[in-house]
């Protein structure tokens, strides 16, 4: 079937399986292969990206949905001008180590940002449920937070 | 006590009033609930209650604000949580990883609009007649009345979803109720026209 939707701004159109997963799109179609396979059962969150704004596991999510949406990888995250601030945070705090699922969870603290600007730590635990084998957790909340503050000084 | 004390307690129990009263049924659809006496259960409500109390159910009728998952019922895993709508926090909701239709290859399920039931409708931990008292409970189910109720129950693609639950992240098709969907809304339909009684334990 043919699939339409925006990838980072710019319009698309894919004829594919319709069950095929957003991700195997993105990657082996569109040739974007910044979104990682972790699992394949949306377990890990390495496959997170935005639709519509919205963090999705994009290995369990079929590419008939996305039809007419807003797809969004961590390639699409900033712009030409500005980098995003969970970008620079990630810099900043040196978070990654072997860095396979930090695209995931920089997509996943995004869409959180974008819905709670300031979080807590509690809010951290309870909406970014990725898994990070090299055990990152300690540097990327940190990273949060920075991110956060970064978007906020940009914003005032 | 005195004398005209226990005459009017005598008449209201008569009546029916105090105990494990019924004052809830004014909160109910009259002209069609109602609660046996005789303590018989009619098959249609049986039958229905076989499908209701299923783990395919009760997994997103949790009495705590975390979903159920599994053939064991298990926590559902990464601390996925309830949230304020019963779609799960604002960054991590249900459709982070559910769409509207079982995915075959990841093994996640989904059907419209994938959601958690409202607290007021935790059914985990109640017996059938348990269950079928919080349907009937307007200030349980959402005011629903006994058609809105009988809508949801053999209409709604999240309820009839327990029927094709797809396949696990192993491949292995999920269990599914012991009744068959075409018998099970039979049954919603025959109850709630025989008046929606729920028989007494």
């Amino acid at each position: 079937m043919n699939v339409s939707f925006t990838l980072n701004g710019k319009a698309v159109s894919v004829d594919v399986d319709g069950q095929t997963p957003l991700l195997w799109v993105v990657r082996d179609v569109l040739g974007m292969k910044g979104t990682k396979f972790g699992c394949g059962k949306a377990a890990c969150g390495a496959c997170t990206l935005h639709v519509d704004g919205d963090a999705i596991r994009s290995c369990s999510y079929a590419v008939q949905f996305a039809e007419g949406k807003k797809v969004t990888t961590i390639e699409g995250l900033s712009t030409d001008e500005k980098i995003h601030p969970v970008q620079q945070a990630w810099m900043e705090e040196i978070v990654p180590q072997c860095g396979y699922c930090q695209p995931g969870f920089m997509m996943a603290t995004a869409a959180l940002l974008e819905k709670i600007p300031n979080p807590t730590d509690e809010d951290i635990d309870n909406n970014i449920a990725n898994i990070c084998r090299c055990g990152t957790y300690y540097r990327m909340r940190k990273a949060i937070h920075r991110a956060a503050e970064i978007q906020q000084n940009s914003n005032s | 006590m005195k004398k005209s004390s226990i005459i009017i307690l005598a008449a209201l129990m008569l009546l029916g009033v105090g105990g494990m009263s019924y004052t809830d049924l004014n909160q109910k659809d009259e002209r069609t609930v109602s609660f046996s006496t005789n303590g018989t259960a009619s098959e249609s409500f049986e039958t229905m209650m076989k499908v209701l109390t299923h783990k395919r159910c009760i997994n997103c009728h949790p009495a705590g604000d975390r979903p159920r998952q599994g053939e064991d019922s298990h926590i559902h895993n990464f601390d996925v949580q309830r949230g304020e709508d019963g779609h799960g926090v604002v960054a991590l909701q249900c459709k982070t990883c559910h769409q509207s239709s079982n995915n075959s290859l990841s093994g996640v399920p989904g059907a419209p609009h994938w959601h958690l039931a409202p607290r007021s409708m935790a059914w985990e931990g109640l017996d059938k007649y348990e269950i079928a008292q919080a349907m009937l409970d307007k200030n349980k189910n959402g005011n629903r009345s006994v058609e809105e109720i009988e809508k949801h129950l053999t209409e709604d693609q999240l309820v009839l979803w327990v029927f094709e639950p797809g396949v696990n992240n192993e491949g292995i098709p999920r269990e599914k109720p012991p009744v068959s969907k075409e018998d099970y809304i039979k049954a919603v339909k025959d109850w709630i026209a025989e008046g929606a009684i729920i028989p007494s334990k």
